[in-house]
């Protein structure tokens, strides 16, 4: 069982973290600083981040993200989910309705 | 690692790491081939070929696998239990109007159990890196032309989940066995690099 709350439920809309952290990561770069919304749950986990650095990690919330390409690459019609600890992500009160393909600013 | 070379300096430097466990008798000799040979018994693109025939015969098999993959395919006797741990799995469906095909962009996770090891070009940089950017245009190198109306999802394995793509159907096969059917699944298929 999780040992803190979930931050974030599916339907969530969220914004990724941008800095480049010193060791291990599991946010992938393109993916850095980019609005999304949760679409499910995958699980609890301890950060792979920590456990990289040998730090003992509680399990936390793994979040399925949907993007739109548009907001990841500036083109594409296309979505990527992409699995992301908690700990990557931060609330986007200001994010768009329906993030779809439709956007095409950050 | 995304490549496999015996002549790296990496695997030298493996190998000399190995050779120090070793000698300090942290590590049985072999064990770690043991190990990735235990990992890999019995995972084969036959495995999520069975998964998907079955999800096209039953639809209530089907059901419980888009809801929770790990239960079902246990029903039929795989398991994602190989790892340290048990993965967790998802399957995604493909249908007229979404097609999905997986990835991993930071090393090569992939359900082993149920597709074998993982072939050479889902390790390559350039797969990684061009599916989640251009996955229309990677799909078509790869010869699967999708209609323009076909909606794409890319998931990226960047976590702890695996995941299987369950593909439709393929029309005129009615009259397929179930076994006639997972025959004609290939592991592409089952990555969503092709159609079946």
């Amino acid at each position: 069982m999780p040992d803190r709350p979930d931050r974030f439920a599916p339907g969530d809309r969220v914004r990724t973290r941008i800095p480049d952290p010193p060791g291990h990561t599991r946010l992938p770069r393109y993916a850095r600083g980019a609005r999304g919304v949760i679409v499910s749950t995958a699980g609890h986990h301890p950060l792979a981040d920590e456990r990289a650095r040998g730090l003992p990690s509680d399990p936390r919330a793994v979040h399925h993200v949907r993007f739109a390409a548009r907001d990841l690459f500036g083109e594409g019609d296309h979505a990527v989910v992409v699995e992301l600890w908690e700990d990557y992500l931060e609330p986007d009160p200001a994010g768009h309705p329906e993030p779809t393909e439709e956007r095409n600013s950050r | 690692m995304s490549t496999t070379h015996d002549d790296a300096p990496l695997a030298a430097q493996v190998r000399h790491l190995e050779a120090l466990l070793e000698e300090r008798g942290w590590l049985a000799p072999g064990e770690i081939d043991e190990r990735l040979d235990a990992f890999a018994a019995g995972g084969s693109p036959a495995n999520g070929a069975a998964v998907v025939a079955r999800a096209w015969v039953d639809p209530y098999f089907r059901a419980r696998l888009l809801a929770d993959g790990n239960a079902a395919i246990g029903e039929l006797g795989f398991s994602m239990g190989g790892a340290l741990q048990e993965q967790k799995l998802i399957v995604v469906a493909n249908d007229a109007d979404e097609h999905h095909v997986v990835v991993c962009t930071l090393c090569s996770c992939y359900p082993i159990a149920l597709l074998g090891p993982s072939p050479s070009w889902y390790k390559s940089e350039a797969y990684r890196s061009r599916v989640v950017r251009d996955p229309r245009g990677v799909l078509r190198e790869l010869g699967l032309e999708l209609p323009a109306s076909t909606r794409i999802t890319v998931w990226d394995a960047s976590a702890e989940s695996r995941y299987l793509v369950l593909p439709r159907r393929p029309e005129g096969t009615d009259d397929l066995t179930e076994q006639e059917l997972a025959a004609l699944v290939t592991r592409k298929g089952l990555i969503g690099t092709a159609a079946v």
